[in-house]
């Protein structure tokens, strides 16, 4: 069980006496130079394959959101050198400042809803009881399968004339609904998207769970602490760091979310976020019947903006964590 | 008694809200096996059933299934090469601009697939290697190493100093120590990421339908599954089996992977 909670072996304080100082001080700068190249070595590939895989197609991305390239141009790679005058034609446009707002909303009540889902979840199968393992399993499909599996199933449901959901909300007597018409398709993109999300907030808080000693509910029960008191006591401090981890990731994986939206809608209507506006005009599918590249790398930097902004608040919480 | 009532009690509540999450997949099975005609029924079980929609999917869907396979098991290999040992060095040796590799694991995880796709189109054009499987593995790739090197490294940092004191006191390389120490313990790790490393893989849409226009040669099953969607005018019997049958690896790799996770997540092998 130590070995669980032990998140981090304890560093060694070098106990030696002054006189032996210098040889062992010698040994151990020698060590840690072997350690040195032995970690270069390792990690090595990885230096290589970041170097290679990742810049180049985000310079490609840059570099086309400043040229203003179309069909023709693409081919031959002629496209003049504009500046920001693509970046300042997409802030002008009206289209720009809805999609903000759609995206807002996608990310964030996607976010909120998982998150409370999940650490419920975790916490309701944070000790076993029979079955319990099994039913976390099975919780994980849904976050396994294809996503576009996922969304053309609901897209079926949420058909307007035979969809389930709405033959339900019939039987509640309630009226149906329109899901994915204009107005409506933004609602049901995120809730088909908080149901995919489900899972991974699940895996990762209940791992977080599972770091926090048992004895600490034990002390805890023995001074006559209520589940609710252990809960906010215990569970939710000690689980701020990974819960940071759970929304800033989430928050990226959301942002960049393109399948789902566009298998389910094509990102049409208030459904419209910045990422599957980007890739729709990249491809010229869906709302933007032509291929605007310039354009389409525009809405991707502003979205790699944004990523990198939480790459930054990522860094602070975790230097303050530290600290 | 009061005890194992309240366990079976959430039992019954875990097999509820189990239940309700897997409904949409239940619906999914329900839809591919009810007969063209009954389907707008919504009936809740396939009452008028037929295996049809699958006798006919499988007949076009079988070469983009393979491709899918191939695809998965590259980025698999790719995957697993990079990230294990990456992990080691992060978690246990010194690595010069440790902190800045992290950061830059987070922060290639944040861009957006739109750019990447866009970037590897630009590219992958230029180079001529649009439509092909390796094209498409490196491209998939990118999506599982630095989740592989953050799951590698949050594991092995947790293995006991000690352990590989041992090791190398007993006068293991650091290779051994790597193959023969750290690596057996990250097995679970190694499962967890070559199961997302494949996945994701199998699962990819963006990538396949960017890198891969309309080329004949490469056409993963999600791909398949999209032209269904597209030309077949709503045919939601052949859809739905198409889903069903794109769904069976994560089946079969959940039911594999179960075993590991019931040998005890991260315990297994130093609890005894």
């Amino acid at each position: 069980m130590a070995f669980r909670t032990a998140t981090r072996a304890p560093q060694r304080k070098p106990r030696v006496a002054p006189e032996s100082m210098d040889r062992r001080g010698q040994a151990a700068r020698r060590n840690r130079r072997r350690m040195r190249w032995a970690g270069l070595a390792f990690v090595g590939p990885l230096l290589v394959y970041l170097l290679v895989f990742y810049p180049y197609p985000l310079y490609e991305n840059i570099s086309m959101s400043l040229h203003r390239f179309n069909r023709a141009t693409f081919v031959t790679g002629q496209a003049p050198f504009v500046g920001f005058s693509v970046y300042r034609e997409i802030f002008a446009s009206p289209q720009f400042w809805p999609t903000v707002r759609q995206t807002a909303f996608f990310v964030i009540g996607s976010l909120v809803c998982q998150y409370v889902i999940g650490l419920a979840l975790a916490v309701f199968f944070r000790r076993n009881f029979p079955l319990s393992a099994v039913l976390r399993g099975l919780f994980l499909v849904p976050w396994l399968l294809p996503i576009i599996v996922s969304a053309t199933t609901w897209q079926w449901m949420m058909d307007a004339d035979s969809g389930i959901i709405n033959r339900l909300l019939g039987v509640l007597g309630l009226d149906p609904v329109w899901w994915l018409n204009a107005d409506h398709s933004l609602t049901s993109v995120t809730i088909a998207n908080i149901w995919l999300g489900i899972p991974f907030n699940l895996v990762i808080l209940y791992s977080g769970l599972q770091n926090i000693s048992p004895q600490l509910y034990e002390a805890a029960a023995l001074d006559g602490a209520t589940p609710w008191r252990q809960f906010w006591h215990i569970t939710f401090p000690l689980l701020r760091p990974v819960s940071a981890v759970t929304l800033l990731l989430g928050f990226v994986y959301t942002l960049k979310v393109v399948d789902i939206i566009w298998i389910m809608s094509m990102g049409t209507g208030s459904s419209q976020t910045l990422a599957t506006w980007a890739y729709a005009m990249a491809f010229g599918k869906g709302a933007s019947a032509v291929i605007k590249y310039s354009q389409a790398a525009v809405v991707g930097s502003v979205l790699l903006l944004i990523a990198l902004a939480m790459g930054a608040v990522y860094l602070f919480y975790q230097r303050r964590q530290e600290d | 008694m009061v005890g194992i009532r309240r366990v079976w009690w959430k039992t019954v509540l875990g097999l509820v809200f189990t239940a309700l999450m897997l409904f949409p997949l239940y619906w999914m099975v329900n839809v591919s096996l009810t007969q063209r005609s009954a389907i707008r029924n919504g009936d809740l079980f396939p009452a008028r059933f037929t295996v049809e929609h699958y006798a006919v999917v499988l007949r076009q869907q079988l070469p983009y299934l393979g491709t899918s396979v191939v695809v998965g098991f590259g980025t698999v290999a790719v995957t697993l090469v990079i990230a294990a040992p990456a992990g080691y060095a992060l978690a246990k040796l010194l690595v010069p601009g440790r902190r800045l590799i992290s950061f830059a694991l987070l922060v290639v995880q944040m861009v957006p697939a739109v750019v990447m796709a866009l970037g590897f189109y630009m590219i992958y054009s230029r180079l001529g290697v649009l439509d092909t499987i390796p094209g498409l593995i490196m491209a998939d790739s990118t999506i599982a190493v630095p989740f592989g090197v953050l799951v590698y490294a949050a594991f092995m940092s947790s293995i006991p100093q000690d352990l590989l004191e041992a090791a190398q006191l007993d006068g293991a390389s650091y290779w051994r120590t790597f193959s023969s120490v750290v690596l057996p313990l990250a097995r679970n790790s190694t499962v967890t990421v070559g199961l997302f490393a494949f996945l994701w893989a199998w699962s990819d849409f963006l990538f396949a339908s960017t890198l891969d226009r309309g080329g004949e040669r490469l056409r993963p099953i999600t791909m398949g599954l999209y032209d269904y969607i597209g030309s077949q005018n709503q045919e939601w019997g052949p859809l739905m089996a198409t889903a069903v049958l794109a769904s069976i690896p994560t089946a079969i790799l959940l039911i594999v992977a179960q075993r590991y996770i019931a040998a005890g997540v991260t315990a297994g092998a130093v609890k005894d």
